[in-house]
């Protein structure tokens, strides 16, 4: 498969330019390009997030500002832009001014190593999947110098739920990455992407994605991706009735509209990465013919991720922190660790690859039994518990006066 | 090619760094950051001999390097916990208050 | 990205020049600079400084990694422990103790002498050409569980009771 920046810098040698510079031309090139194309994202992204809602919510959302309201956000970013840029008088300027730039910089940068199609990928590195794992620990940074920075109570807890929250969820999603890791034998995403073709008499039909091989595997990744981007049911970072707004209470104007941006774009990201490890990336049917239905595909299936994100956003309530906690240290850890341990085992064996694939698929949907047992038993608990708790009957059980002794 | 010896002047700079930090920062904290300073310039030492030298495939550098990493973590880990229970105990984490132990 | 520098030699040195002074300057900022939190900020910039070197050392793997833990894991934990030790961070007594000027001393002698020795030395170089990453990596993953799989057993252990350990120490009780 021929890289883009091969293609690129190639005909730019061709036009007489020497090998090193055409090459480094082109790298400048696609930099430019991923990076433009970052912000004309999210303005579609939070052009949807705010449809979807509005659709949940029983209302229309915006439609004034351009074609089926398209523009709002333009007019939201022109009006951030223009406002004053207030800065705390305690706060610590590095801080405070570095953490909006580092945060957007973590999310931009994991844009380098997406395979959009076969050989558009910025730079199909060698460790690509821990490469996004390595950039997502910057956006922890990004939100303790946000919290320390701004001298402001709430936002520093909120810096601390968010590196506790992050930190833990993390543990699953890396462990839960490494399962089509270890079925494709590479950490190329490119690579991770190829290995999901499914070929009937050598013809493509792009459908071997390793949801099916591995379903258990993708819920935990999805789950704790949620968590990672700081989505609802896991959005506790930014609980408004408890933190007011998280990290970024007091930052405003474009300081607060480049959080506001790393937030969309990284949401977007982790739908990216669903689809790179598990929803066959650029795979579909006759993507070997026409290499750009790729692209197609990649961006529709990671959209149709993003719908579902702010769906979940639409539907569920946020749950309590220590709920969170344990829910990622007692049930997502010890599962995906069971999952990974079985899995090595089972590609070890002296088997044909259908049944490795078939056992694989087995332990997957033990892991998932397990997974809702657990959880059934608890909101059992909890029914039982806020029963007690609310019934009338209860409460006078309570009230009535201690039985007299017998005098 | 970068000479090899920028890269052990570099990482010889940082370790001196490590070793001020260490002798003589009053906090905890930031005397263990300096011990995180000359673990680095170990690092650095170890991945450019492994680049430079005549047994590129054997890869010793780089596994050396890791195993310096996952201590650097286990360390960091324990005397952290360590400060902050000293900090419950005694309100500081000043080096030369913490002095229980003097006859 | 390696291969526009292989052209180039020039090039990588000046990135290195780049690399060096960010990383230089940041470690002697971890070291002087008054703050507590902004000594921890400068930590982070060193880090990605050394990450910048091993990219240039061809290390890809040994950069990510160094990112993902010391950036990710070990500033983070430093900047907690930052913050649930307040109260010493503004300084109201000096940041170095009584020996800082013996120590001052003893650093530059020490960075002195071995950047004397350093520079006189000549060093063998070699240089090989490097296979492709990814059978680095993969060679990497099996010298573990080969030549290095007691150390690594080890390592595994030690990661386990330092985490155990840890947990016991700063617990509330």
């Amino acid at each position: 498969m021929q890289l883009w920046s091969e293609t690129l810098s190639n005909w730019l040698a061709g036009l007489g330019l020497p090998e090193p510079v055409a090459l480094t031309v082109a790298y400048l090139v696609g930099a430019l390009v991923l990076a433009t194309f970052a912000p004309l994202l999210a303005l579609i992204l939070i052009w949807i997030t705010r449809k979807v809602i509005s659709r949940l919510q029983d209302r229309i959302g915006p439609n004034r500002v351009g074609k089926y309201g398209l523009l709002q956000t333009v007019a939201d970013a022109l009006k951030l832009l223009s406002k004053e840029d207030i800065r705390p008088a305690n706060a610590d300027p590095i801080s405070y001014n570095l953490a909006p730039i580092l945060s957007v910089f973590g999310v931009i940068m994991s844009l380098a190593v997406v395979a959009f199609a076969p050989g558009l990928i910025g730079a199909d590195l060698n460790v690509g999947v821990l490469y996004l794992v390595a950039l997502g620990s910057i956006g922890i940074m990004a939100a303790l110098m946000a919290g320390w920075g701004s001298s402001n109570k709430y936002a520093l807890l909120a810096g601390f739920r968010v590196v506790a929250q992050l930190l833990s969820y993390e543990i699953p999603m890396v462990l839960s990455m490494l399962a089509p890791v270890l079925l494709a034998g590479t950490m190329r995403l490119g690579g991770i992407s190829e290995a999901q073709a499914l070929r009937i008499f050598g013809f493509n039909i792009g459908l071997g994605w390793f949801v099916f091989i591995m379903p258990a595997a993708f819920l935990i990744f999805f789950i704790s991706a949620l968590a990672e981007g700081e989505q609802t049911p896991f959005d506790l970072l930014e609980a408004e009735s408890e933190l007011i707004a998280g990290f970024h209470i007091e930052y405003s104007g474009m300081k607060f509209a480049m959080f506001f941006l790393a937030q969309f774009l990284n949401s977007f990201f982790l739908g990216a990465i669903a689809v790179m490890l598990f929803l066959g990336g650029w795979q579909g049917p006759l993507v070997d013919q026409i290499p750009l239905l790729g692209l197609v595909y990649f961006l529709a299936k990671t959209f149709a991720v993003y719908v579902v994100v702010q769906w979940i956003k639409g539907t569920f309530p946020r749950v309590r922190i220590d709920q969170m906690m344990a829910f990622a240290w007692k049930v997502l850890v010890p599962q995906v660790l069971a999952l990974i341990l079985w899995q090595m085992l089972v590609m070890k064996l002296p088997a044909p690859t259908w049944v490795q694939y078939g056992l694989i698929l087995v332990g997957n949907l033990a892991v998932i039994g397990v997974v809702v047992r657990i959880l059934g038993r608890y909101f059992q608990q909890e029914q039982v518990r806020s029963k007690r708790a609310f019934e009338p009957r209860s409460l006078i059980g309570t009230m009535q006066p201690a039985p007299s002794s017998g005098d | 090619m970068v000479p090899l010896n920028w890269y052990l002047i570099l990482s010889a700079f940082v370790f001196s760094c490590g070793l001020y930090a260490a002798l003589a920062r009053r906090n905890a904290i930031a005397a263990l950051m300096g011990i995180e300073l000359m673990l680095n310039a170990v690092n650095i030492n170890l991945v450019a001999f492994w680049r430079y030298g005549n047994a590129v495939e054997a890869l010793a550098g780089q596994v050396f390097a890791i195993f310096v990493i996952a201590v650097a973590a286990a360390e960091v880990a324990v005397g952290l916990a360590l400060i902050i229970s000293v900090y419950r105990l005694r309100r500081t984490v000043n080096l030369d208050e913490l002095d229980t132990l003097r006859g | 990205m390696p291969a526009i520098l292989d052209h180039l030699p020039t090039v990588q040195q000046v990135i290195f020049i780049l690399i060096g002074l960010f990383t230089a300057v940041s470690a002697l900022l971890v070291v002087v600079a008054p703050n507590l939190f902004h000594n921890a900020l400068a930590l982070v910039a060193t880090f990605f400084g050394v990450t910048g070197l091993y990219v240039l050392l061809e290390a890809e793997f040994l950069a990510v990694s160094q990112v993902l833990i010391y950036v990710g894991a070990i500033s983070t934990l430093i900047t907690f422990a930052i913050m649930l030790t307040r109260g010493m961070m503004y300084g109201r007594t000096s940041p170095t103790n009584q020996q800082r000027l013996a120590a001052a001393i003893m650093a530059v002698l020490f960075f002195l002498v071995l950047a004397g020795l350093l520079v006189h030395v000549p060093w063998p170089v070699v240089g090989a050409e490097l296979k492709a990453g990814e059978a680095i990596i993969a060679d990497l993953g099996e010298l573990f569980v080969t030549t290095y799989l007691i150390p690594f057993e080890l390592m595994a252990l030690l990661l386990l009771v330092a985490l155990a350990g840890a947990l016991m120490l700063a617990r509330d009780r």
